[in-house]
């Protein structure tokens, strides 16, 4: 009965009248993704400080903006901030030996005592779209996603260029082998601190992104974005290895990082439109992430378990016996 | 070109598992010297390689690299005189990079990194002719991924990372120990063929006596942190396998029974 309500009262134009909405915020997840990207997949690090300096790129953009700067001017201070935040973990993990999943967990709890400071203490700072003229708004959600679009563009442009440098190639090295990259000479802490900073950057400045599009900072505004993040990552990647297979390279990849966060979020705007309780969107959000993280593993596993060797063994020993 | 000059290293010092690892050990290499080292387990020859390329800091001593005390420097800055092959195949290589990246990262060794490519198109020329060179058919797949190649053909490409920028040093690390007896002999002509080439002063640590004795031009037996046998030219050629067992037996005495070296 109850169901059958729930479904009548669900209609198609409702849902497609919301997606714009959703494409929207998902680019600007889209933008932290990469941020996550960077730490995650190039330097093999799980950098839980982005909860932290996602809110502290939403703070710091609208403490500006309210302050009478720029917007753009509030958001590339808000990169400043996030490029600090990344070096503290960084400089946690690699000066004082902390494993950097702590160093991170660190961070992000000293970011909240920070970002509260940031905002004057209040957990909610709203900044009025009419008042104020930002880069990004949900007041024209079109603009917003064209803004979206060449924003991510353009850093996805800048990330491709500068991983292809010398200095890029020897983060990826740090990532991929740090016994190997010290043997050739790479500083592998910098290289660590210099990823971690432009990662936390690239989040701070989605953070602010976001701020400009609700119209507010929120002090919880970026808790659970690793997993967002690591979702957009993970969908991006496993569509893009899906529909290029092995031309699935370095350019296209972080274009599909960018689409996974767009495609998480209209994940998310159809689980709102089946009016599930938006309470339960995190244990959905980790149970995503737990199934496109388990799907290599269980692909391999599928290929080669001891449970299959055994039925295989059994079934070579009867034939035998025959 | 390489100096050791009493160096010393304990690991766990103070410790119920306190080895002492190096105890005063002294080293002359000339240049263009190529020396195998052979010895027990727990001898001290991958901790003095280790030593030589900066894993850790020694406890006294000092190392010089052609006139340069590099005693005090980290890892990756010695890195700009020393080439290493290590002993495991996937330790050389970054196995999610290609092929020419990897080689681009060797090439730039002990160069500063800036925001120039990553890779340019006259060195692919380099690495296609380089590769040729090493008769693995690498040269047409540059741009594979190092994770994909075979462990022979990863050594081959780290002995070739090694000497593309040329080092004051090659260091090998028993980098033949993890493979196949095949595939193991032609790196070790290949790492002949590169020293050779490149006139390299070379430390190559080995476990397999006849690798010892047919390869470079001075060969060194290390026991208990110390080197304990010291040969070379005319001498050396004359050694046998018989005379490296009777004169470790005859210097290590006892120690003998419970070494590894026995079974090769």
């Amino acid at each position: 009965m109850n169901t059958a309500l729930t479904l009548a009262a669900l209609s198609l134009p409702n849902l497609i009248s919301r997606m714009p909405g959703g494409i929207a915020q998902g680019i600007i997840w889209g933008i932290m993704a990469l941020g996550v990207y960077i730490t995650f997949r190039l330097l093999d690090i799980a950098d839980l400080s982005v909860d932290g300096s996602f809110a502290t790129g939403g703070a710091v953009t609208v403490m500006l903006i309210l302050a009478g700067y720029p917007a753009y001017v509030a958001v590339i201070a808000a990169v400043i901030a996030g490029i600090l935040a990344g070096l503290v973990t960084g400089l946690l993990h690699t000066k004082l030996g902390i494993p950097a999943i702590l160093a991170g967990i660190l961070t992000q709890f000293a970011l909240y005592s920070i970002n509260l400071h940031i905002m004057g203490m209040a957990a909610n700072k709203p900044v009025n779209p009419d008042t104020y003229s930002l880069i990004v708004s949900m007041r024209s959600v079109p603009h917003a996603i064209i803004m979206g679009g060449i924003i991510a563009a353009a850093i996805i442009a800048l990330l491709y260029w500068y991983f292809g440098t010398e200095q890029g190639s020897a983060i990826r090295a740090t990532g991929s082998n740090p016994a190997m990259s010290r043997a050739q000479g790479i500083n592998i802490n910098n290289m660590k601190l210099i990823g971690l900073a432009l990662s936390n950057g690239m989040v701070a400045l989605a953070g602010g992104l976001m701020t400009q599009y609700q119209g507010f900072a929120d002090i919880n505004m970026g808790r659970g974005a690793i997993v967002i993040g690591l979702a957009a990552v993970i969908i991006g990647e496993v569509l893009c290895d899906a529909i290029f297979r092995k031309g699935c390279n370095f350019s296209i990849r972080l274009l599909f990082v960018t689409l996974g966060g767009v495609v998480y979020y209209i994940v998310m705007v159809i689980i709102l439109w089946l009016r599930l309780d938006p309470n339960d969107l995190k244990l959905f959000t980790a149970l995503i992430v737990a199934v496109f993280l388990a799907v290599p593993y269980i692909r391999a596993q599928s290929k080669s378990s001891f449970k299959l060797a055994g039925k295989r063994s059994k079934k070579e020993n009867s034939h035998a016996g025959t | 070109m390489l100096e050791l000059k009493s160096i010393s290293k304990t690991f766990n010092p103070g410790t119920i598992n306190e080895k002492k690892a190096l105890r005063e050990l002294s080293l002359h290499l000339k240049p263009g010297d190529f020396v195998t080292v052979i010895g027990g387990n727990g001898a001290g020859k991958s901790t003095m390689l280790n030593a030589v390329a900066g894993v850790w800091p020694v406890d006294s001593g000092s190392i010089i690299i052609d006139g340069i005390d590099i005693t005090g420097q980290p890892e990756h800055k010695r890195a700009a005189y020393i080439g290493r092959v290590f002993q495991d195949p996937m330790m050389g290589t970054a196995p999610n990079m290609q092929l020419e990246e990897n080689l681009a990262l060797a090439l730039r060794r002990g160069k500063s990194r800036g925001l120039r490519w990553g890779v340019t198109s006259a060195e692919r020329e380099e690495y296609r002719e380089r590769l040729k060179g090493l008769g693995l058919g690498l040269e047409d797949r540059l741009t594979a991924k190092v994770g994909l190649l075979s462990g022979g053909q990863r050594q081959a490409v780290t002995l070739l990372m090694a000497s593309l920028q040329k080092p004051k040093l090659l260091l090998l690390d028993e980098h033949t120990a993890a493979l196949d007896p095949s595939t193991a002999a032609k790196v070790l002509e290949l790492s002949d063929k590169i020293v050779q080439e490149n006139n390299l002063t070379t430390l190559m640590i080995t476990h397999n006596m006849k690798d010892a004795i047919n390869h470079g031009n001075r060969l060194i037996m290390m026991n208990e942190g110390k080197i304990i046998l010291d040969v070379e030219g005319e001498e050396k050629k004359k050694l046998t396998k018989r005379d490296l067992m009777d004169k470790f037996a005859e210097i290590a005495g006892s120690q003998i029974e419970s070494d590894q070296i026995l079974l090769s």
